[in-house]
């Protein structure tokens, strides 16, 4: 048993997990924040759809020897295209559209990905892996969270008030179609940030798994934003921490924990919501 | 020569098949009551639309003075949402601009007194989802209060409401008709009609425009209604017969 409990601390003692570890806290952290949003604005479908369509971009990068999240950012910037392209013939639907536009991008990443002179890191790119993660990538997940961080911030009450009601936003002068849009960018940025430690397979988990998890048990979405978050980070380096001590896949293992979270979360019961604090009333007269 | 509140000249109004709105003149001041009286599908949302800047007129024009503060008809908002009274309220401020940073302490005092207007100031603190329909209705009002515009859109304001709330909401309507402010409510109830500075009936149509007198009788209410309506006493009350789709 202090083997194992040992074992859970392996990640810190290589370079090579501690930066898996702060993969998986990065993408957490944005994964996790934004999965209220995603699970608000019922987006898992296309959150979904735009993980299997980054696929081309994220093997051209390899190909090319550029980070994987800059290639998952533009191949999922295609994907978005493609599907709002396809979906404004009226005779197609946005539904199959962005059926046909996945699962052609998904097929012509495969085709680029298992083509002879590509390396072999297909399995990689589906399932991920926080253990191949460079300085490199950090770098570039640290900024994309970084900047996706602030914006997912300053769009927190244009975000509440569509997602509460979209007619009474607009009413209020907020454009609902500019904030999910934005917030679709924003998912856009969390996948490219997550493929690399997930894979585009298995990407969705950060994006729904933490908002499943604290549902319930939040009293406003800025709590359902930061425990979605830290359930992420903390769900995720357990992920690593139990990869490590079982010798299982690190990405797969965090996806699972990831699962596990939300299977968890959704079990216990619901917190009863808050009694009104009544305010002192005002002096008669 | 003061300018109208809100103004339009033959209006018309479709949502790409046939017109849902036409041949709507009227003009309303400001410190004025207009109550819009039609039918389900008579074009009262269709109006509020275009007035409110949602939909573009087919012809004609619409003018009103500032950005209006709009209620929208219906059971929209999400009940399970994690948002309180005073959040919804405070929702109303985004129209002043600033969404990206968080509330300021005015707009919040102002969330405050608006929840008060709407005798809510000791809900403030509980989730919306778990108010009763007229109190949740009262605070979507609040809403709408804390934009502090010139000219308030109400769509069925007094729809599905307790007694309780409809008679505090009618009291503000004359509170913000003494402000200056011009109110523009849609109902289906004609004896509330009797309340108000104006009357506008539409059918798809203009089909009356005037003082409650002028506008509130048989003839107009049979042309508005057709058969959802039963003039009673002569054509002093009267009656609709809706048929709410559920």
């Amino acid at each position: 048993m202090i083997d194992f409990l040992d074992a859970l601390l392996d990640p810190l003692r290589s370079g090579l997990g501690r930066r898996a570890l702060a993969e998986v806290a990065l993408l957490g952290a944005l994964g996790g924040g934004l999965s209220f949003w995603v699970t608000s604005y019922r987006l898992s479908y296309a959150a979904e759809s735009l993980a299997h369509g980054l696929l081309p971009g994220a093997v051209a990068a390899v190909l090319i020897g550029l980070p994987v999240a800059a290639g998952a950012g533009v191949g999922v910037l295609l994907a978005a295209l493609l599907v709002a392209a396809a979906a404004r013939d009226e005779r197609i639907g946005v539904e199959a559209a962005t059926a046909v536009a996945v699962s052609g991008l998904l097929g012509l990443g495969a085709l680029l990905a298992l083509a002879p002179e590509s390396p072999q890191r297909l399995e990689e790119l589906l399932f991920g892996d926080p253990l191949s993660v460079t300085g490199g990538d950090l770098a570039v997940a640290g900024a994309a969270v970084g900047a996706a961080g602030a914006a997912l911030a300053a769009l927190h009450r244009p975000l509440t008030a569509v997602a509460f009601d979209r007619e009474g936003a607009r009413a209020a002068g907020v454009k609902p179609a500019l904030v999910s849009a934005a917030l679709l960018a924003l998912v856009a940025v969390g996948l490219a940030v997550a493929v690399r430690g997930l894979g585009n397979l298995l990407a969705l988990a950060v994006l729904v798994a933490p908002a499943v998890a604290v549902r319930g048990r939040v009293r406003t979405p800025a709590g359902a934003v930061v425990g979605g978050a830290v359930v992420a980070v903390v769900a995720g380096m357990a992920g690593v921490a139990l990869s490590f001590a079982l010798g299982l896949a690190t990405g797969a293992s965090v996806a699972l924990a990831l699962c596990a979270a939300a299977v968890a979360g959704a079990a216990l019961p619901a917190v009863r919501p808050e009694r009104p604090r009544a305010r002192p009333a005002a002096p008669a007269g | 020569m003061s300018e109208a509140a809100v103004e339009a000249d033959g209006l018309s109004a479709s949502y790409g098949g046939g017109p849902a709105l036409s041949g709507v003149s009227f003009s309303l001041a400001h410190g004025q009551t207009l109550c819009v009286l039609g039918p389900n599908g008579g074009g009262k949302t269709t109006l509020f639309r275009v007035l409110a800047g949602d939909l573009d007129a087919e012809t004609g024009s619409a003018r009103v003075d500032g950005r209006p503060a709009h209620l929208p008809q219906g059971d929209r908002p999400r009940l399970d949402f994690p948002v309180t009274a005073l959040d919804v309220a405070l929702m109303g401020s985004l129209a002043h601009g600033r969404w990206w940073l968080p509330p300021r302490r005015h707009e919040r005092a102002a969330a405050h007194a608006a929840l008060e207007r709407v005798g809510l100031q000791t809900s403030e603190h509980e989730r919306f989802g778990s108010l009763s329909g007229g109190q949740r209705q009262r605070v979507l009002l609040a809403r709408a209060l804390v934009q502090d515009a010139r000219v308030l859109l109400l769509d069925e304001p007094l729809g599905g409401v307790d007694p309780a709330s409809a008679e505090r909401i009618t009291a503000l309507f004359a509170e913000l008709r003494a402000e200056g402010r011009a109110v523009l409510v849609s109902t289906h109830d004609v004896d509330s009609a009797r309340g108000f500075d104006r009357v506008l009936c539409l059918n798809r149509r203009q089909v009356a425009f005037g003082t409650p007198d002028q506008t509130l009788g048989r003839e107009v209410l049979e042309a508005t209604y057709g058969a959802e309506i039963v003039v009673l006493d002569g054509g002093r009350r009267a009656v609709t017969v809706q048929h709410h789709a559920h």
